[in-house]
């Protein structure tokens, strides 16, 4: 295959393990302030994810990084032309970062409270941005035949591309509650399940409602036919009815499988969607970055491939192992290191 | 300085902020990193409580600074798509694959295995646990090199051609092995175990100073000595050797940083000089020097020849056209001192603080506990110096010799919305500086440990 359209691919690949993976981890966040009603609950929350939101957010450093290195013109253009949605997700990042260290650093309850809701508005934020920020990729922004993009802020507004924020929002706090389902216990584990259940319905409504949309857009703006946008399209509406039917009759395990796949086909949709177009010009077709127009020279694919084809697989054996090791559900009762060590004082204990 | 519109300043500003504020937190996790991994291997391997503790104590201080790190680097990627989307279109092939290779090949190792370190105390066995924080480790140090790879080629370009005003790769191994990145690599991996160790020392002296679990302490301060005593010697041989690695590519910023004016041979080194800074005065009113010193600093021997700011601006306008050449030589004069002068003093305070620790008198000799304690700020300032000096002392060049600063900001960026980003970066790198200091602070006092188990949710600490 050509190394270009390969780094496409690999690109997509990138993104669909960006939100499969921290998909889950804002909806778990986005559902901080609703779900935990005491604060071992809440910790119990930050903990389902704590060992593996920084490896999953990774994957947006990967997918940043791979399109600067194999489609410098792309990134040039997008992440300039997107300034202020991306300053905007820049600073729900930052402060969802931070909030995972530093919320249980500090006892007061105002603390706590701040911190957890800086997650959660962080979480809700980002998936909207990025929601908008990929929907205009395939909706068209201005740009001009320098290949700059050329409009204002309010371009990038359109009804399209806020519902797919919209439904980025709603899909991942579904995906989120079906993770959650398979790792909580008690009352919290009862309420995550009736959350689940009721962001089943509009959550999957709303998908398919964007995927079809999706669809709609890239054969009216993109010159695409409908197959075969179609195809990744009517898997991911599948995929999300069936998790909502999953997640009623109460088979977590599957359920969270079904938003997963409908998640990665969501990604796919636009992306098929897309090519080989990498971001459509709304004011003159012919402006259109494409894959062959923006991508780097044979040679630095090629290495680069050598490199991801050696690693991805490694990466893969141990992001899976971590989910085994923390495969069990969380009570919010567990202490990390040996508590007893601690207790015992050393030598010089304090003296004041 | 070149005179350059508004919009490149502002974004020039922006960048600078996240890099230094960056690096305050980087060097810190990549030197604390390997001393907490050498605790928990002591714990393991002597089966002695105290270093369980001292890891215990030390890795909360690391997962603070680690997160703000995580942060910024995300700020730094993303910036220079966002200000310099011209840069990004140019380096775009050659700078842009150490950039992933980082990502796949080192940051998911750290991010993925820090993370289970942290929640992995009590699920994996304890040789398992242990193999998981040098991993982390690994992966950051690895990170370490990546990045310097891309900054160095932007120092000193290699392995490139220029087609269609674009720099393509052609040699990868010529990238990866280029002689500024190794050195700068080395340079930069020192500095981290400098902040590790020059911090660490601070923190135990801290505890003498308040008497509190002296005897625990005193193990920390001998492992910090250990480590900073031949690194803070050995930077010194290396940042001195690095100096001739940017003779050779930028003959420019050493120039400037001695404010050498006039080629000489052989150059004395210039220790501290009132006036002299600008063309038009090129004479200093009062300066201490070392004869031959600079000769052997910037070339390796002492009778070496140092070109002058006055023949390489003539140089480069014969080469590039018309155009100023020379950076600021007034704070690449005076980063480059911070930095040496404070190189030396770390090293200094190492060195008493070995001698008092064999004497048995660090634990009581209250003066150098209150020295340790102010010393904690020299690798901050000393790295913010040199950074300033790497960075600056390249203007007016973004690409040595290749693209100029001032061509290579984002045209669809409007000075404006700079402006409000850079509004919205310095407000939230000034509050989570604050209470990432309110937090160090807190967590560097052992009571802490003692009472962490009576906190409201111990569940989820770390």
């Amino acid at each position: 295959m050509d190394l270009q359209v390969f780094w496409f691919c690999l690109i997509v690949v990138f993104w669909s393990g960006y939100f499969l993976l921290e998909g889950f981890d804002f909806g778990v966040g986005m559902l901080l302030p609703f779900l935990p009603r005491t604060e071992p609950e809440r910790g119990a929350m930050f903990q389902s994810i704590g060992p593996v939101w920084d490896g999953n957010e990774v994957w947006l450093v990967v997918a940043g990084a791979a399109t600067f290195a194999a489609f410098p013109a792309w990134y040039a253009t997008m992440f300039s032309g997107f300034y202020f949605a991306l300053l905007l997700l820049l600073f729900f990042l930052i402060v969802r970062v931070v909030s995972f260290e530093w919320r249980e650093k500090g006892e007061s309850p105002r603390w706590r409270a701040a911190w957890l809701w800086a997650n959660a508005i962080g979480s809700a934020g980002i998936a909207l941005v990025w929601g908008i920020g990929l929907a205009n990729l395939i909706h068209g922004v201005p740009i001009d035949s320098n290949g700059d993009y050329d409009g204002n802020l309010v371009d990038l507004f359109t009804g399209y591309t806020v519902f797919a924020g919209i439904a980025f929002v709603l899909l991942f706090a579904f995906h989120g509650a079906s993770y959650l389902t398979l790792r909580t216990t008690g009352g919290l584990y009862e309420r995550v399940r009736t959350a689940a259940r009721w962001l089943a319905v509009p959550a999957t409504v709303v998908g398919a409602v964007f995927l079809i949309w999706t669809v709609a857009v890239a054969v009216d703006r993109n010159d695409k036919d409908v197959f075969p946008v179609v195809v990744p399209a009517a898997l991911g509406i599948a995929a999300l009815a069936l998790a909502a039917l999953l997640a009623f009759a109460g088979r977590s395990g599957l359920a969270f499988t079904m938003t997963a796949v409908g998640t990665v086909a969501a990604v796919a949709t636009l992306f098929t969607g897309l090519y080989p177009r990498v971001m459509v010009s709304s004011t003159d077709f012919s402006n259109s970055l494409d894959v062959p127009g923006a991508a780097s020279e044979h040679y630095t694919l090629a290495v680069m491939t050598v490199v991801t084809l050696i690693v991805l697989p490694i990466i893969l054996v141990y992001e899976a192992w971590s989910y085994y090791v923390f495969r069990a559900r969380v009570t919010g009762e567990e202490v990390h290191p040996p508590t007893e060590a601690l207790a015992r004082p050393s030598s010089g204990s304090p003296s004041s | 300085m070149v005179v350059a519109s508004t919009a490149v300043d502002l974004a020039r500003i922006q960048f600078a902020t996240t890099s230094i504020y960056h690096f305050l937190f980087v060097p810190l996790t990549l030197g604390l990193g390997p001393l907490v991994a050498i605790m928990q291997t002591l714990w393991h391997r002597t089966g002695d409580e105290a270093w369980l503790r001292l890891t215990r104590f030390f890795g909360t201080l690391l997962l603070i600074n680690f997160a703000i790190g995580v942060a910024t680097g995300l700020v730094q990627e993303f910036q220079f798509g966002m200000n310099w989307s011209v840069y990004s279109k140019f380096v775009g092939n050659v700078f842009g694959a150490p950039l992933a290779i980082e990502g796949l090949a080192a940051f998911m190792l750290e991010a993925t295995f820090l993370g289970i370190w942290i929640f992995g105390w009590n699920r994996l066995s304890p040789r398992v646990h242990l193999a998981t924080l040098w991993i982390a480790v690994l992966g950051s140090w690895a990170s370490g090199y990546f990045i310097l790879v891309a900054n160095s080629w932007m120092q000193r370009p290699v392995g490139y051609k220029i087609v269609d005003g674009e720099a393509q790769l052609t040699s990868v191994w010529a990238l990866l092995s280029n002689p500024f990145a190794l050195r700068a690599y080395l340079h930069t991996m020192l500095a981290g175990l400098i902040f590790g160790s020059i911090v660490m020392l601070g923190i135990c002296c801290w505890h003498f100073l308040r008497r509190r679990e002296v005897g625990l302490f005193r193990r920390a301060a001998k492992l910090a000595l250990i480590v900073a005593v031949p690194v803070t010697l050995l930077q010194l041989i290396v940042g001195n050797r690095f100096g001739e690695a940017v003779t050779s590519a930028q003959s420019m910023k050493i120039a400037a940083s001695e404010a050498q004016w006039n080629t000489c041979q052989p150059c004395g080194f210039s220790m501290f000089q009132i006036g002299g800074f600008t063309a038009e005065d090129q004479t200093p009113s009062f300066s201490i020097t070392v004869p031959r010193l600079l000769s052997y600093m910037a070339t390796g021997s002492f009778r070496g020849e140092v070109k002058g700011l006055n023949d390489l601006q003539a140089e480069e306008q014969s080469q590039y056209g018309p155009g100023n050449y020379m950076p600021n030589v007034h704070v690449i004069y005076w980063s480059m001192r911070v930095m040496a002068f404070l190189g030396v003093l770390m090293f200094m305070v190492a060195a008493v603080g070995a001698w008092l620790y064999w004497k048995r008198k660090l634990e009581t000799a209250r003066w150098f506990q209150w020295t340790a304690i102010v010393a904690i700020a020299f690798p901050f300032i000393a790295a913010t110096a040199g950074w300033i000096l790497t960075e600056m002392g390249r203007q007016p060049w973004i690409v040595q010799g290749l693209l100029k600063t001032e061509d290579a900001h984002s045209p669809s960026v409007g000075t404006a919305w700079i402006a409000v980003s850079l509004g919205v970066f310095v407000s939230l790198y000034l509050v989570l500086g604050v209470l990432d200091f309110v937090l160090m602070r807190r967590y560097a006092r052992l009571d802490r440990l003692a009472s962490s188990e009576e906190m409201p949710a111990p569940a989820v600490t770390y």
